[in-house]
């Protein structure tokens, strides 16, 4: 009774109080067994829960052979991260030349640093950070990677795989299906008819056609386009479809932004002086764009994940690589480690997105709130 | 009149089929204070926000400086540039600190260097007893607080003709008095300025001509004095009356 009465008073303040074992008591009582109901639904979570680590932990931990030189030395019944360990490389690297992987090393460098400008928000020069990821960098990945030029020698984008080729059709898509889904919005809503035509065509387009189409129409039917004998890079084309195809559904999260503004604040930005363009860039965008952070987030999660459709036009990406190594005939049979490392890493960036989301809307919501 | 800094001449406008300007044949000089009133729907805010090109007008001809008021034009921003506006609900823009609020403009479009801009920023908020809050953000400031940067910020772009419309409207009673106030400091400085307002304390303070409108257009246009204690209408006698009681 006194302790019922400790708790539904000053709840905090006791918490703060008690000491550490009773902290965790009055946490358990009060959130997880706090009626018989709340006590049956957390019984049948743990249930869930310990089923599931029933399954995985066993094939994934205590059953695995770490360490093998091909199938045959793995244990049946249990995980065979020897494939794992053998295929890294080609899982992170795809089929570049050994000797020439300072090249792509370089470039995961370039993009960590260019991430880091522009993600933290301390650093400043926001301005230049994008500039750098949008101009710079992938000039300097493309002539990096492919060569050719102060004596590298070529490496063509067929050679380009696994997690590398992954980053670049991600990161490529995320930097550039943004901008362009801004003017795709802005065309959507301007009052010259031909370019809001235009621009609802090509939105309504992509949205109504899966992405996988896209892709196959682009390596099957462009080349019938295009001057005979000239054939188009996959590459390309795949990065060409995701930042597109993207751009659309971006267009359609930045519309909601721009709908949500009120008129005061165009009138207010063009009785200044600022014509179309200022107006947009300085006063409506930033508004419009910090009003639909989870939406872009979504969009580009699922932009990461659609970056695995490329295997169509073939491609081998993060994913599409582990089918190169299960060819391997010392590793026949390993899909379900690769897989699940793949997933892993896809699982890893995903939710790397979705924290560094929740932190910037945390920031902008205290800002509206201080 | 000799070279008036804004003339407009026999403008008309629709809104559809709303006749909202009929005739308006109205100059103002440099450094005259004006206050339009009139009862709501009488057309005033329209009236004014056809000066810097917010509003299209579809007959006659408005010019500023001499330079013709017609939107879409180019030279329309150049002339917004010389003609500050104060809107009813302030319109600050909340993502940006005070201070970036009134430097933008100067900024971007006079090519201010980034610290001249804000010298001349911290200066204006003096000047409209607000220069300690530079660097909050507009959510954080009272309405009447808002709404003096919001003076600030029309001023920093240094324009030869501030237009208020209602800028006291949206106010609690409480706040009324300090944006009022600083609208008769700026008056004081020989400032040219047209108020849409009702505040016939300030009407009587600073202007040198009320202008009355009615039904879409002027019906009178007098001193102060003259104005309100002597309405040559019916129309604006009642509401004289109204405003006043």
């Amino acid at each position: 009774m006194t302790e019922a009465a400790l708790i539904s008073d000053t709840p905090r303040r006791a918490t703060a109080m008690a000491s550490a074992p009773a902290r965790i008591a009055l946490w358990l009582r009060r959130r997880i067994f706090a009626s018989w109901r709340d006590a049956l639904l957390s019984l049948v979570v743990v249930l869930i829960l310990g089923a599931i680590a029933w399954t995985i932990l066993p094939w994934a931990l205590f059953k695995a052979t770490w360490s093998a030189a091909s199938r045959a030395d793995c244990a049946p019944g249990g995980a065979c991260w020897g494939f794992v360990a053998a295929k890294a490389s080609q899982f992170i690297y795809g089929f570049y030349p050994p000797l020439e992987r300072w090249r792509p090393d370089t470039v995961f460098a370039l993009l960590i640093a260019g991430l880091t400008w522009l993600m933290v928000p301390r650093i400043p020069g926001k301005g230049y950070a994008g500039l750098f990821m949008m101009v710079v960098l992938p000039v300097v990945t493309f002539v990096l990677l492919h060569g050719g030029v102060a004596g590298l020698p070529v490496v063509p984008s067929d050679k380009w795989g696994g997690l590398l080729l992954t980053l670049i059709l991600a990161v490529s898509g995320i930097s550039f299906s943004l901008p362009f889904g801004a003017l795709f919005a802005l065309g959507r809503r301007s009052r010259m008819p031909l370019v809001r035509w235009l621009c609802i065509g090509f939105i309504e387009f992509c949205r109504g056609v899966p992405f996988i189409t896209v892709l196959f129409m682009a390596i099957v039917m462009l080349p019938f386009f295009l001057p005979s004998g000239m054939k188009p890079d996959p590459l390309a084309l795949a990065v060409a479809g995701i930042i597109f195809y993207e751009a659309a559904y971006m267009a359609e999260v930045v519309r909601g932004g721009l709908q949500a503004l009120p008129k005061g604040q165009y009138e207010a930005a063009m009785a200044i002086g600022f014509g179309y363009w200022r107006t947009m860039l300085y006063i409506i965008l930033p508004q419009a764009i910090r009003k639909v952070v989870p939406g872009i987030v979504n969009t580009t999660i699922s932009l990461l994940k659609n970056t695995t459709l490329v295997m169509v036009v073939g491609l081998f990406d993060l994913l599409n690589i582990v089918s190169a190594g299960v060819a391997d005939p010392l590793w026949v049979g390993s899909q379900a480690e690769g897989y699940f490392v793949v997933g892993l890493v896809f699982w890893l960036m995903s939710f790397g997105l979705s924290c560094y989301s929740r932190a910037i809307e945390g920031g902008f919501a205290r800002a509206d709130r201080a | 009149m000799e070279n008036p800094i804004i003339r407009l001449e026999n403008v008309d406008k629709w809104f559809s089929q709303f006749h909202v300007l009929r005739g308006i044949d109205f100059s103002v000089k440099q450094g005259e204070r004006i206050v339009v009133c009139g009862p709501s729907g009488s057309g005033k805010s329209t009236m004014i926000r056809c000066i810097n090109g917010l509003e299209h007008y579809e007959g006659g001809r408005i010019t500023v400086g001499g330079e013709l008021v017609s939107q879409g034009d180019d030279n329309i921003e150049k002339i917004r540039q010389r003609v500050g506006m104060v809107f009813q609900s302030f319109n600050l823009f909340p993502h940006l600190s005070i201070l970036d609020n009134l430097t933008l403009g100067p900024i971007k479009l006079r090519r201010l260097p980034r610290a001249a801009a804000e010298a001349q920023a911290m200066e204006l908020l003096e000047r409209v007893h607000i220069g300690h809050q530079a660097r909050k953000f507009p959510n954080q400031l009272s309405g009447g607080q808002q709404q003096r940067v919001a003076i600030a910020r029309a001023l920093a772009m240094e324009p030869d003709v501030m237009l208020f419309d209602e800028p006291t409207s949206a106010l609690d009673p409480e706040m009324v008095k300090e944006v009022l106030d600083v609208m008769i400091e700026l008056a004081g400085t020989g400032m040219t300025m047209i108020c849409v307002t009702h505040e016939m304390g300030f009407a009587r303070a600073v202007a040198d001509r009320v202008v009355f409108m009615d039904n879409g257009a002027i019906a009178e246009v007098g001193t102060p004095d003259a104005f309100f204690s002597a309405p040559r209408t019916e129309r604006a006698r009642q509401f004289i009356q109204q405003v006043i009681h």
